[in-house]
């Protein structure tokens, strides 16, 4: 039986890697991702899990150690948050490149500079070109949900790729929240034992991980890589049905809110979602037919499903909680902007970048986005393509 | 009598993404053997027997251990390791090695 407990959005974190009992755990302190490997500690102490707990120095030696633990064949987990990401990236694309699995909670914070401990994506979409499997949270219990059935996707067979989970620093992550917890014995059943392919460790069969590849497999190695990103989402998929049937709780890849109808509608990731949805009912209300649009999946980008979910609408506003810095808009806008290029019934579209350093995005700026999104479904025309909520002038 | 290899290394068709291992792991051991870093090579020594003293200098100081002797006598050059590097040709005494262009 399942039990409702109210939990931290760290603690939450924690409890899913106590149950998924990881072999190793290799982690740095980083504000606001700290608690989850501190409580995770205790556990480890007190020996409520087997997992080999390595205290480094440095979140590029975190990431290495998970590297090196992966390729014996071990299961693997860290967590980490802004510059703690940053400092991973060279391991990350290493992790990634050679097909190890190892599951990365990222509690997002924003990239320093100035420096900044609030939320923000700016470190998770930094990395979105590492080779990672990307999967964001709205709350604690997707967190949860996430994260244990982040470990089968990401020791699967055919996809043999790290994923980070993400949560929302502070406003998920040091918020108490209702979680309902699965049984300790069936998180085991699910998350099943890693079978790597190949090991480090094996002594009668040696082998080389991370040998040089210069121009003759270099190539044939990224375009595996790519073929498995890209195949992930069958398996992401799979890993969803059965986790929907364990936990009966739905499982997306991109969640839709009160879209049947939907004439506008905001897609965001997160837990602006939350926000959006409170909004969305108050809309409705009135006769409005707006919506909301969460991708849960963000890498591999869940092409076919994002233009599916803006089907009929009139007017679609993209929120980005990171800037791109490419003089253009959002990660999440520009290729949700690709994705319907080829689409012929799209609808007006438009960037919204904000709260960046932990900016409060109010239910008032959420009305303001619906309001603006009315004005350009009724005219058909847009004012302004990039749009910043909530920053003074 | 000039020493050639009477035939250049051909080059395998090395496999394509559909089936080498995953992640760039080589799964056994020992196979740097069958890499043949012969097609690095530019240029490659050809050994002129007239003037070849068998001092054995290339053999000693080639890097790759491609000088293959017989004997006490250089026999030929191993052009599937033979990467080109010329040092067989620097260092013999006689000025017996010439190295050509591919």
């Amino acid at each position: 039986m399942s039990k409702k407990l109210g939990l931290l959005g760290t603690s939450a974190i924690a409890t899913a890697m106590r149950q998924i009992n990881p072999d190793v755990v290799a982690a740095y302190p980083i504000t606001p991702q700290t608690a989850i490997v501190e409580e995770f500690s205790q556990y480890v102490f007190d020996g409520d899990v087997d997992t080999e707990f390595l205290t480094v120095e440095s979140e590029h030696s975190a990431m290495s150690a998970c590297i090196g633990a992966a390729a014996a064949g071990a299961r693997v987990m860290t967590a980490t948050s802004s510059a703690g990401l940053a400092l991973m990236w060279e391991m990350l694309g290493i992790a990634s490149g050679l097909r190890l699995p190892v599951v990365m909670t990222n509690v997002n914070r924003a990239l320093s500079g100035p420096i900044n401990i609030h939320c923000d994506h700016s470190d998770s979409m930094g990395a979105r070109d590492t080779g990672w499997i990307q999967i964001f949270s709205e709350n604690a219990q997707e967190g949860y949900d996430n994260l244990i059935q982040a470990v089968r996707i990401s020791e699967h067979e055919d996809v043999r790729l790290p994923v980070m989970i993400m949560i929302d620093g502070f406003i998920t992550s040091h918020n108490i929240e209702v979680v309902e917890v699965l049984d300790d014995s069936d998180v085991k059943d699910f998350v099943k034992t890693n079978k790597a392919p190949f090991s480090l460790l094996d002594v009668k069969n040696p082998i080389t991980f991370g040998p040089i590849q210069l121009f003759d497999f270099y190539f044939e190695t990224k375009k595996q890589q790519s073929d498995a990103m890209r195949g992930s989402l069958r398996i992401i998929r799979e890993v969803s049905r059965e986790y929907e049937k364990l936990s009966g709780r739905k499982q997306p890849i991109v969640d839709m809110f009160m879209m049947d109808d939907a004439e506008i509608a905001i897609m965001v990731l997160s837990s602006t979602a939350g926000t959006t949805r409170s909004v969305v009912r108050e809309l409705r209300k009135d006769g409005i037919k707006a919506g909301l649009i969460k991708p849960r999946i963000f890498r591999p980008f869940p092409v076919e499903d994002i233009v599916k979910s803006v089907k009929g609408l009139k007017a679609l506003a993209v929120m980005d909680r990171s800037d791109s810095f490419n003089g253009f808009g959002g990660p999440l806008f520009t290729e949700v902007r690709s994705s319907l290029y080829e689409s012929s019934n799209k609808p007006l579209i438009m960037n919204y970048i904000f709260g960046l350093g932990g900016r409060d995005v109010t239910v008032e700026n959420i009305k303001e986005v619906f309001d603006t999104l009315q004005e350009v479904a009724r005219t058909g025309k847009v004012e302004n393509l990039i749009n910043y909520l909530g920053v003074r002038e | 009598m000039k020493i050639e290899a009477k035939e250049k290394p051909k080059v395998k068709e090395k496999p394509g993404y559909k089936s080498i291992p995953i992640g760039g792991v080589i799964p056994k051991a020992g196979s740097s053997r069958e890499y043949k870093t012969g097609d690095w090579r530019v240029r490659y020594p050809v050994i002129d027997k007239e003037k070849c003293i068998n001092c054995l200098f290339c053999y000693i100081y080639c890097p790759e251990k491609c000088v293959v002797v017989k004997d006490g006598k250089v026999e030929r050059v191993d052009l599937d390791y033979c990467k080109g590097c010329g040092i067989c040709a620097t260092e013999c005494p006689k000025d017996a090695i010439e190295m050509k262009l591919e």
